[in-house]
């Protein structure tokens, strides 16, 4: 009687840890995201080179709209 | 430095985009992952060249109802500076897709080429790009300038049902297909997150900006060059 007992004992604590297996993995069944990156604050060095390349981007065009600008004074 | 307000504009806008955009917190997807991101680059391009073509219609249709060939220079250079928006949505769109698209279950490079908004988009750019080529083939500057108006008019209303009516009505894995709700947790109008909108509208507002600055660029240049030719 005892062992029969201990035998569903057993089968029902190995049946919860299932579920809790189950439900942990679950849990972590999320979307991956770059979150490393945030983390060790290497997403800043993508930001800056972005950066980096529209300032220069900017400038480029403002030059060109300066040097057209004194392209019409110049015929005028 | 008197009208040149909306070109400061454009540049903070699009810093405030690049910062925020990939340092803000975005809504976590499946297969989209981290490209979610792309959202305020790949589709403000699309956005910026529908604004684009928009204006450039808006000329042709000055232009005819006065023949002033200013307003042929003004239509000739949006279009331009607009095409050029449509080819870097396209370039980025495939990158975009490669990654999020081929993964996803049972997608193929095969199932990818037969999707109808990639069609859709290379028509309307190339419709875009027979625009040029007619301006290229006359001599006769008034010639050019009423044909390429009346073929322009044309373009834009091909615009529409080629990259919004058409994908819609048979399905994509495109976002805002009908298709795409299974499959594809993109999203479409309805889930789009006020997370991504905070970056999402100053995003395609700086990069049409950006691209009207380049079109008056060209556009003044034209009128240098023109100068003879514009009676005013």
């Amino acid at each position: 009687m005892n062992k029969r007992f201990s035998f569903f004992v057993s089968r029902f604590l190995f049946l919860v840890c299932g579920i809790l297996i189950n439900v942990v993995a679950f849990a972590q069944d999320k979307p991956e995201m770059a979150d490393v990156m945030r983390s060790n604050g290497k997403i800043y060095v993508v930001v800056a080179v972005c950066l980096t390349i529209l300032i220069g981007l900017f400038i480029y065009v403002f030059l060109l709209d300066r040097k057209i600008s004194r392209l019409e004074k110049g015929r005028d | 430095m008197k009208k040149n307000w909306w070109k400061i504009l454009s540049f903070l806008l699009l810093i405030y985009t690049v910062v925020g955009g990939f340092l803000m917190d975005v809504p976590r997807l499946f297969i989209l992952n981290e490209t979610i991101r792309n959202l305020y680059f790949h589709v403000c391009m699309w956005f910026g060249m529908m604004i684009l073509f928009g204006t450039s219609f808006v000329y042709s249709v000055k232009y005819l109802r006065g023949f002033n060939l200013r307003n042929d220079i003004f239509a000739h250079q949006f279009a331009a500076v607009g095409s050029f928006f449509g080819i870097l949505g396209y370039a980025t769109g495939t990158i975009w897709a490669n990654y999020t698209w081929v993964t996803d279950q049972s997608q193929s490079l095969g199932s990818i080429l037969k999707e109808p908004k990639l069609i859709g988009a290379a028509i309307a750019l190339l419709i875009y790009g027979a625009y040029f080529v007619l301006r290229g083939s006359f001599t006769d500057i008034d010639k050019k300038a009423r044909v390429s108006a009346v073929y322009n008019i044309f373009a834009f209303a091909m615009l529409f049902p080629s990259i919004w009516i058409i994908p819609r009505l048979v399905g994509s894995l495109h976002p805002g297909a009908p298709g795409s709700e299974s499959g594809n947790p993109a999203l479409n109008f309805k889930d789009i997150d006020s997370r991504l909108r905070m970056f999402f509208y100053p995003a395609v507002i700086g990069w049409t900006l950006l691209g009207v600055w380049i079109a008056t660029l060209k556009i003044r240049l034209q009128l240098i060059k023109d100068k003879s030719l514009i009676n005013e």
